[in-house]
């Protein structure tokens, strides 16, 4: 396809944006775009738009397996792909016309903005980014090329680092306390509460701390937990799970603040190009791919969708409060633009939806809760005054890392005879079995003795175990 | 803040494909897998007596990416479309059935298949096998292939071989060493080719022996051989077939079908048709022989010869069967004889196994199938057996 622009033209709309982003107060990194065609841009998917990465299998795959899907036309491939890093690169898809460039560009300055300012990422640490990314290649390449190390134990490494990388700490802003700090917390929680009446009261009894169990608290980390605690890893080996650790961090906020993230940018790139003035034929385009972008996709949750709806609807309640709601929350003290740009920075997917997504909104929206039946989605809750939270509930349940089991190291020395014990904090959702066996055998290859997975199955509590090479079940009675 | 554009490589042709070293060691995956799902690919999939072509669907397990999920007793929530959801409506696919482009709100189980050709399939499968006692005897090479290949360059040859980059490079070297010799001169305005300077490519004629081969299968077409045998015996011969495919160049089939007679079939006959009748096994084998006679001189031919049956021959026919088979181990380079003998269809007293036990031949083989999961595994050991006797001596 001929292109209807130059690179002229983009710089002339991105000074025309850039002047409308500062003018909206938006805060945005330097930025940096970079023109490539569809088969750049499927590699930038792939491995996560770095520039650099290290190489492994999973990444052909998923390459083969975007480029079929958009060969045959059943998926299309994003407009844009921005990564946060400072200075934020974004990369555009040469083939696009020129209104769905402008679009993009401003769609960027949103996502780099919220990159930017927003809680979540503050532990990225968006300067590095490139060059950590590059390290970690670096380092891969040279074990693969170490002639005592090669690719198939590192590639053993990865895929079980891999399938254990999200296992991780979703809230990054809460620092993880220190050993010492957590004997410290152990020691004190053991301590007598202060009671004024001890004179009358039964005297506490004083249990001593078992200071020597590892960990003393649960561990969410579960790469790392492993890579401290197994006696014979190589220097290589723990750099392996270091590195799939550190990338798995960085992705985290992402998975945290897709729906923000993403109503963000699509709030601000309608906001942008509606008062941008574009010449007719541009304005026709761009209403159409807003609207295809933005349109929800029924059976599924479009973030784009509902997370513009959620903004939009934050700006007016502020701007326009209703009297009902100035009655029960008094008169605003915030503008609406006040409003979204502090939500913007202290908010993740689940408190924004928690505290932003009212009943209206999941009514104006038409959520519904569904449930799988054999291979079907089946509704099981509409939205009517009876089940709103419920689904409100159940969409909180479902967005950010809440898809994620949460699985945390319990004890390293279980039945005294070090075998890892895992447990699966259960919130109403099974784990599925196959995965978990797999998944646990991974544990098990890293560990390298005998692993256990406390969950609920079915409400029994069961024990999943990958002991001799074998995967059991056992159910309690 | 400058914003900075890095506009689109046009000579992209050098650009480096990133993706490509990943692709490989994907598809290295993939292969892994599909070989070590063999046996459950060939007892799901009816593959027998199908096109070259065909594209089979085949589950890939090894190179999943696991992860803990959660199961099938997680709710989600969806948007609707147009008009009111109600309960008990079904609103999409679980599993693989997401589709759009913002699809994924949580993660999926991975499903995975690949397609595969029936050709390359049968490559995978029989990569790592060898043909039994494969002679391949001086007089059987027959066919010749005649190839031209270049090797080296020469001074003299023929105009439309000549090599023009080599030429232009000595013309080069001639210049600077030239050049070298008289440093104080200026260089010669112009500096023509000479004859010394031309490069002809060099062809020799590449000859290839290829030897020839020739499968006799043999089965029992008769009333006691049901279905499930049938189906069985089928399978085995086909694999035997694409086997002996791949590793000879020139061969040529031939299917026998007996009950208490023999007779030759086509390909379509033999996979496709049943019959009914008594059994005769003596009546395949000389059919067989009678066939070698006429068309495959065993001084040309590889000749291999199989044989599937449920073992249940008539009683006076056995000693007429042994003699015929003694014949046959003589004349071929491999004889193969499978009994198929389904789980719960019964025993019926007479096996074959054993009264052939008698056969000494070292060329002679014997095995034994009972469900469909044996076939390839039996299918390796008839093809190894012979292999770990050639170790051992």
């Amino acid at each position: 396809m001929a292109s209807d622009y130059d690179v002229a033209d983009l710089e002339r709309w991105n000074e025309r944006i850039l002047t409308l982003v500062e003018r909206f107060g938006l805060d945005p990194f330097p930025q940096e775009f970079e023109i490539c065609d569809y088969e750049d841009m499927l590699s930038y998917m792939v491995y996560s738009g770095m520039p650099s990465h290290y190489p492994h299998w999973s990444f052909g795959k998923s390459f083969e397996k975007l480029k079929t899907l958009y060969e045959y036309g059943i998926s299309g491939l994003p407009y844009e792909m921005v990564i946060n890093s400072n200075p934020s690169i974004a990369y555009l898809m040469h083939d696009n016309s020129l209104a769905l460039q402008v679009l993009t560009i401003a769609h960027v300055y949103g996502h780099n903005d919220f990159f930017k300012n927003n809680f979540t990422f503050r532990s990225t640490r968006a300067e590095y980014t490139i060059e950590t990314f590059k390290g970690h290649a670096n380092r891969v390449r040279q074990y693969i090329e170490d002639p005592s190390i090669g690719l198939e134990k590192v590639e053993a490494i990865l895929d079980a680092a891999h399938a254990l990388s999200l296992q991780c700490r979703r809230n990054l802003a809460i620092k993880k306390p220190t050993v010492a700090e957590e004997r410290q917390m152990k020691l004190e929680e053991a301590e007598p509460p202060v009671d004024p009446f001890s004179a009358i009261h039964r005297r506490h009894q004083h249990v001593q701390p078992d200071l020597d169990k590892v960990p003393l608290y649960p561990d969410e980390d579960l790469l790392i937990f492993v890579r401290d605690h197994h006696p014979q890893f190589a220097e290589w080996e723990k750099d392996l799970l270091t590195i799939v650790h550190e990338q798995a961090q960085y992705f985290v906020p992402q998975i945290e603040t897709k729906i923000m993230n993403e109503g963000w940018a699509s709030f601000w790139h309608k906001r942008i190009l509606d008062t941008l003035e574009l010449p007719q034929k541009l304005q026709l385009e761009f209403i159409v791919r807003h609207t295809q972008v933005l349109r929800p996709t029924p059976g599924s949750i479009n973030p784009y969708h509902v997370g513009m709806k959620v903004w939009e609807d934050i700006e007016k309640r502020w701007d326009h409060p209703s009297a009902e709601e100035i009655e029960e929350y008094g008169p605003r003290k915030k503008t609406g633009k006040e409003k979204l740009f502090e939500v913007r920075e202290v908010e993740r997917d689940t408190s924004f939806l928690r505290r932003y997504l009212t009943e209206e909104l999941i009514r104006d929206l038409n959520l519904f809760e569904y449930k799988a039946r054999g291979n079907e989605h089946v509704v099981t809750r509409v939205a009517d005054e009876d089940n709103w939270r419920q689904i409100k509930e159940t969409l909180i349940q479902n967005v950010g890392t809440g898809t994620l089991p949460v699985i945390k190291v319990i004890d390293s020395d279980y039945t005294h005879n070090h075998t890892l014990l895992l447990k699966h904090a259960h919130d109403g959702r099974d784990l599925q079995l196959e995965y978990a066996e797999k998944t646990l055998k991974y544990v098990h290859q890293l560990w390298g003795r005998d692993v256990g997975l406390e969950t609920l199955l079915d409400n029994r509590s069961t024990l999943l175990t990958f002991s001799d090479g074998k995967f059991a079940i056992k159910k309690a009675a | 803040m400058a914003t900075i554009f890095r506009s689109y490589n046009w000579s992209s042709g050098q650009r480096s494909d990133r993706s490509a070293g990943d692709r490989l060691r994907h598809r290295q995956k993939v292969r892994e897998a599909i070989r070590n799902n063999i046996a459950d690919i060939i007892a799901e999939e009816s593959i027998i007596g199908k096109d070259k072509n065909r594209i089979i669907k085949v589950p890939i397990r090894g190179v999943k990416e696991y992860r803990f999920i959660y199961g099938e007793n997680s709710p989600g929530v969806g948007q609707g479309g147009d008009g009111e959801p109600k309960p008990g409506d079904v609103v999409g696919q679980g599993k693989d059935g997401k589709s759009g482009q913002q699809a994924g709100d949580r993660p999926g189980i991975d499903y995975y298949e690949t397609d595969v050709s029936l050709d390359e399939l049968i490559d995978l499968m029989f990569e790592d096998l060898e043909l039994p006692d494969i002679e391949r005897k001086r007089l059987r090479q027959i066919e010749i292939e005649r190839l031209y290949r270049q090797k080296g360059v020469r001074r003299k040859g023929i105009r439309v071989r000549l090599d023009r980059k080599r030429t232009a490079r000595s013309r080069v070297k001639r210049k600077k060493a030239s050049l070298r010799r008289q440093p104080s001169g200026a260089p010669a305005e112009r500096f023509p080719f000479h004859k010394d300077d031309l490069r002809y490519h060099h062809t020799v004629t590449d000859t290839r022996n290829e030897s020839n081969a020739v499968v006799l299968c043999i089965m029992d077409t008769s009333g006691s051989m049901d279905t499930m045998k049938k189906y069985l015996a089928r399978s085995f011969f086909f694999l035997l077939y694409q086997f002996i495919c791949t590793r000879y160049q020139n061969v040529e089939i031939v299917f026998i079908a007996h009950h208490t007679e023999a007779r030759e079939v086509t390909e379509e006959e033999f996979f496709h048709k049943g019959e009914s009748g008594g059994t005769f096994i003596s009546s395949g084998y000389v059919k067989a022989l009678e066939i070698i006679e006429e068309r495959y001189h065993p001084a040309l031919w590889n000749v291999y010869v199989f044989h599937c049956s449920d073992g249940d021959n008539f009683e006076s026919d056995n000693e007429a069967a042994l003699k015929a088979a003694q014949e046959l181990t003589r004349t071929a380079n491999l004889f193969g004889y499978g009994e198929i003998k389904p789980l719960g269809s019964g025993y019926y007293g007479s096996s074959m196994i054993t009264f052939f036990s008698q056969i000494q031949e070292p060329n002679f083989q014997t095995v034994q199938i009972q469900k469909k999961e044996d076939i390839w595994t039996s299918f390796k050991t008839f093809l190894s057996k012979d292999r770990a006797r050639e170790d051992a001596a």
